[in-house]
């Protein structure tokens, strides 16, 4: 697969000012092609909402210091701003959150908002744009959607608000799909619902996505690959199936130890000590080797190399290095 | 600490076999006031009828998804709610009768999901940690508390005179366990303690209570919705829905087979963690009903795929499911002579 990746980070890194300096995310590199899912799994505090936030261009302009690369289908999303950084979001990018309840707004019906999206990215009429809103609750397969275009979002379950959500988000038909954790607040019957949807639409449209999860089981789900972050940056990306069925980096195995999958009840877990760095400063070691059963003096000299493992599989870990193996 | 083992065996007194607490039919109708006049409108019927008892030095898993009533059950356990009906028996002392709730709660602990919400902001966690046992008039409360910190991973010098805020959520949680330690309980109520908590950590706390289960010859009751966790932690297990107690028995067999169609849908829509072989249906469609005006009959008979007239007319009772009395069902397929047309294959079998 040669051509234009989708999305492209180069040496990305992100710090927050203010009281306290947080070196959020700390030069990460990544690419992703078109029509591909990307499964963005880490912990609180890995930095994998901020990756997410910086490529919508939500962080505050203030608070916020950018350096390095971004770009969507080869254009430099860092600097647009004005009419281009409008059309970028919502028509090119798009975003589902979390909780649908609190980023739908409550005073409009679900087919008005849709419908004032379309208007606005597609230069439609109204009642086209309804027409529009009407077809996408049909495709995110909510019952009775004619009726459901004028319920208002308290007037939905969890389920189908998050429903409605997904299909705001793909009334544009945009390339790229942003999901930052859209099942955590369902309940476990109405989660797989969800994904499974996605996974549909994904095909259907033949869109880009980046799916944000804390859930490894979610993740898998899900994706086509996987990137693992700790700290700030990607510790391991590779296809799914080389990721959970021949995980390298050991971050990445003591994740798929704590998921509990197949554990035995009462055999000790495996659980990873400590607790992630603070990130007050910039790394300039491997983050990840105070907590590492297998850490060696070398991880504590300098930043981890990255070791490519073929087929896409790499690895930030200095085990992966020829000299250990 | 090296008393409590003497104590509890002086506080054990039906023995092993009488079950450290027994609920019978708790019942909870949360009524919703709307209107001018708050007049009553409508009742969730929160927690309807629910009877099960926890064995001493068993851990009872209870799962469910939202609004099945199983925070209330655990809230009604310890009496931070009022019961409508039925009554809570501790070690054969009855609720209101033989003990008051200030002699349940020396026996009965909570932890809750929340580990900033529940604790008091401007108390430094040795303090939270040793309030109860001040209240309760235990001697040298600051003391315990300070043993019992250092007991949950937390070393006393470096954390006993922070405050909440200061702790990360792990932390704060090894706290809100040590809080309920302090008081020496029998049975811990853990509410989703270990489900805001990143993997790692989790893994961590989930080390901790197996140890200190051990160690204080406690009893769980651990609620969670989720059931890999549910399985490295449980005994037994106990599935509710909208209310209602649908299945109880082992863990290993209703892991091996659930015996209710709404359990096996719980299970079915656990993420498969194998990319060959990815979940291709859902199976279940749309969301749990609202508990406010639960179905009739079988509460699950909506979204049951083998639903038939007789679960919409009459409500099933708890069945033995193969042969195991310890595993009950409440589905009319597993009811002899219920009418449902798969009963009688499943009473032939």
């Amino acid at each position: 697969m040669t051509g234009t990746p989708l999305v492209e980070f180069n040496g990305l890194k992100v710090k927050f000012k203010g009281e306290r300096t947080v070196h959020a995310i700390n030069g990460l590199s990544l690419s992703m092609q078109a029509g591909e899912t990307l499964g963005l799994l880490g912990e609180s505090g890995s930095g994998k909402s901020v990756t997410l936030k910086t490529l919508l261009r939500l962080l505050p302009p203030r608070r916020s210091e950018i350096e390095g690369e971004v770009r969507v289908n080869g254009t430099d999303i860092t600097t647009l701003s004005g009419r281009a950084l409008s059309a970028y979001r919502g028509g090119e990018v798009s975003m589902v959150f979390q909780e649908p309840a609190l980023a739908l707004d409550p005073v409009y019906t679900i087919g008005d908002q849709i419908a004032e999206t379309v208007m606005r990215h597609k230069g439609v009429g109204r009642f086209a744009a309804m027409e529009v809103a009407l077809d996408m609750l049909n495709r995110v397969r909510i019952p009775s959607p004619e009726r459901r275009l004028k319920n208002f979002p308290h007037e939905m379950s969890g389920g189908m608000r998050q429903r409605a959500m997904i299909a705001l988000a793909l009334a544009c038909r945009p390339k790229l799909l942003l999901a930052d954790e859209p099942t955590t607040a369902l309940d476990a019957t109405v989660q797989i619902q969800i994904l499974l949807l996605l996974r549909e639409l994904q095909r259907e449209f033949g869109m880009g996505v980046i799916f944000v999860t804390h859930d490894i089981g979610v993740a898998v789900e899900v994706s086509d690959r996987i990137a693992v972050m700790y700290a700030g940056n990607i510790v391991e990306t590779g296809t799914t199936r080389d990721v959970i069925k021949n995980p390298r980096h050991p971050y990445t195995r003591g994740l798929l130890a704590a998921n509990l999958h197949g554990a035995v009840k009462d055999e000790r877990l495996d659980a990873i000590p400590g607790s992630p760095p603070a990130l007050e400063e910039p790394p300039s070691a491997c983050s990840f080797a105070p907590r590492c059963a297998f850490a060696r003096p070398q991880c504590l000299a300098g930043l981890p190399p990255v070791t490519d493992l073929g087929a896409g599989h790499s690895v930030a870990c200095v085990l992966e290095q020829p000299a250990f193996s | 600490m090296s008393k409590t083992e003497a104590e509890s065996g002086q506080q054990d007194r039906g023995g092993p076999g009488q079950p450290l607490i027994i609920a019978k039919d708790l019942k909870k109708h949360f009524p919703v006031r709307s209107g001018l006049f708050s007049r009553r409108s409508a009742t969730v019927r929160a927690v309807d009828g629910v009877s099960f008892d926890v064995m001493k030095g068993e851990t009872l898993g209870i799962v469910g998804e939202s609004g099945c009533g199983k925070s209330t059950t655990a809230r009604l356990l310890i009496g931070l709610i009022e019961l409508d009906e039925g009554g809570i028996i501790f070690d054969g002392d009855s609720l209101g009768g033989d003990i008051g709730l200030k002699e349940l709660r020396r026996g009965v602990q909570m932890v809750f999901q929340d580990s900033y919400a529940s604790l008091n902001p401007r108390l430094t966690i040795v303090d939270s940690v040793a309030f109860g046992p001040k209240i309760q008039g235990l001697d040298k409360p600051a003391e315990r508390a300070r043993d019992l910190l250092a007991r949950v991973g937390l070393d006393p010098d470096r954390f006993a005179q922070r405050y909440p805020h200061e702790l990360s959520g792990g932390q704060r949680q090894r706290v809100n366990i040590a809080r309920a330690l302090a008081m020496e309980p029998r049975l811990v109520i853990l509410d989703e303690a270990v489900s805001a908590l990143d993997k790692s950590v989790e893994a961590q706390v989930l080390n901790l209570l197996n140890d200190l289960r051990r160690e204080f010859g406690l009893t769980y009751v651990f609620i969670s919705h989720d059931l890999n966790v549910v399985r490295y932690i449980s005994d037994r297990v106990l599935v509710m829905y909208l209310g209602e107690v649908v299945e109880i028995g082992p863990s290993e067999a209703i892991y091996a087979k659930q015996a209710h169609p709404y359990t096996a849908s719980l299970f079915a829509a656990m993420p498969s963690m194998d990319p060959d072989n990815r979940t291709e249906e859902p199976p279940l469609a749309g969301d749990p009903p609202n508990p406010i005006d639960p179905p009739s009959g079988c509460r699950f008979h909506t979204r049951c795929r083998f639903a038939e007239d007789v679960c919409a007319a009459r409500k099933p009772a708890l069945s033995i499911i193969g042969g195991e009395e310890a595993h009950l069902a409440a589905c009319h397929i597993h009811e002899p002579g219920s009418g449902h047309s798969l009963a009688n294959r499943e009473a032939a079998q």
